[in-house]
């Protein structure tokens, strides 16, 4: 304990020329919120810590493409109050915002929730949702991959040795789409995710669904994109029949775990529900724009 | 290892300390400065006793490393009443009995301040949100939720 070398590079290359002499016995730091709980816990104890908050690139968010770069040590507070961002997405900001507390929103990160790779992260789903891209830097120089792409297994990620996450990609939403993500817990605030879905849902003029997308978070060991969820909305007017359809084809597509926060059937059974509340909400949005 | 040397600002003083890479601004601000009034609670960011702002944003100074502090400027109870002169969160948690054992009061003064900082005019739902990440296992929360809506109407009425 205690013999961490602390470095706060000003530039994303550095970084990634820090991580690379440390030789995998390194982490970084965005918003420590589980970086620092598990060094206190004993989980954690890098020969070195990387602080990314020094570097421009990666504490800022800018308009790109029509939609949005969101670097990786941006927090949730500072995503919560980005009108833009909120406006165009406001499912992913919802569920960022559901993430801990006040004082935990002042810190924690939509990359740092990524790379995590909790199954029950609120983010995800959101994010896969909407279709979020990030920008990797490593050894190798940078690559793209898909949000869904990261999580591998829970606590491990696609990201080689020495390659980090600079930022996250969210692209321009469609002029009738909407998004929406809830999530069950059983209580109202400060808990983890029982069952998370994230839709994204796109309407033409005479109100048929287009286009979809549906994630599910804490029902399996990462986050799924569930193709069947979205074939039951494309094509409807997503009127209860759909929603039928899209409730099944969540439920099917669950794989969780029994624990102490939800059983098996419960999670299998709220997947349905939940995806059709979250739903409602993406339509009724998508309706409104 | 040598110890950082940090240069920061505490309660718009200028402050400087050493400190291990993974003292916390908590371990910090208890260990090296004898500022005593943020508590350890959880040592996790779940109970809120340690709450202190960093350039004006609420955090768990338990989840902020001690080196982060560089350059920033942070606001700790210590630096919440003028002198004599009581804040007024803390002279109305005196009044309607807000706290009981007081562990956990720091932490909601300064999380209630934040608040009040940015709107001076909350439901009672916004300030038990605001207020989640803040536990009190004494008073039932609600002496602490009237305090703060009373304080915020004073504000407005002032």
């Amino acid at each position: 304990m205690n013999t961490s070398q602390y470095e706060a590079p000003g530039s994303v290359d550095e970084a990634v020329a820090l991580l690379a002499n440390a030789k995998g016995n390194a982490r970084v730091l965005a918003g420590g919120t589980d970086l620092l709980v598990q060094i206190r816990m004993g989980m954690a104890d890098p020969a070195l810590i990387v602080d990314i908050k020094k570097i421009s690139e990666m504490t800022t968010v800018t308009a790109e493409n029509g939609g949005f770069r969101i670097g990786a040590a941006v927090s949730g507070a500072e995503l919560n109050e980005n009108a833009a961002v909120k406006s165009m997405w406001p499912g992913i900001v919802e569920a960022m915002d559901l993430i801990g507390s006040t004082q935990i929103q002042g810190r924690c990160t939509l990359a740092g929730n990524l790379c995590n790779a909790s199954p029950a992260a609120d983010s995800v789903p959101a994010m896969i949702a909407a279709d979020m891209t990030c920008t990797i830097a490593g050894p190798n120089g940078r690559r793209e991959a898909s949000v869904g792409s990261i999580a591998t297994s829970p606590g491990k990620t696609s990201l080689a040795d020495g390659e980090i996450v600079v930022s996250l990609f969210v692209p321009a939403q469609n002029a009738t789409g909407g998004d929406a993500y809830l999530r069950f817990i059983p209580r109202t605030e400060m808990d983890i995710a029982v069952v998370g879905v994230g839709v994204n849902l796109t309407l033409d003029g005479n109100g048929v669904c287009t286009a979809a997308r549906v994630s599910l978070g804490a029902v399996a060991p990462t986050a799924l994109l569930v193709d069947d969820a979205a074939k039951a909305l494309i094509g409807t007017k997503v009127d209860d029949a759909a929603m039928d359809n899209l409730a099944a084809a969540a439920s099917a597509a669950c794989n969780p775990i029994n624990d102490k926060r939800g059983t098996i059937e419960f999670r299998t059974k709220v997947a349905g529900v939940i995806a059709r509340r979250t739903a409602a909400i993406a339509l009724e949005r998508a309706r409104s724009n | 290892m040598a110890k950082h040397h940090i240069s920061t600002t505490i309660n718009g003083e200028p402050v400087e300390f050493l400190c291990e890479t993974q003292q916390t601004l908590l371990d910090v601000l208890r260990d090296e400065l004898g500022l005593t009034g943020s508590k350890e609670g959880c040592a996790s960011g779940d109970c809120g006793a340690c709450s202190v702002t960093v350039d004006g944003r609420l955090v768990c100074s338990c989840l902020v490393l001690g080196v982060e502090a560089e350059g920033h400027s942070v606001e700790t109870i210590e630096g919440m009443a003028d002198g004599e002169n009581l804040h007024p969160l803390q002279q109305k948690f005196l009044e309607e009995a807000a706290l009981q054992c007081g562990i956990c009061t720091p932490g909601f003064l300064i999380a209630a301040k934040s608040l009040l900082e940015k709107n001076n005019n909350p439901t009672e739902t916004e300030v038990r949100y605001w207020l989640a990440g803040n536990l009190c296992r004494c008073t039932g929360y609600d002496k602490i939720i009237r305090s703060v809506l009373d304080v915020a109407a004073d504000m407005r009425s002032a």
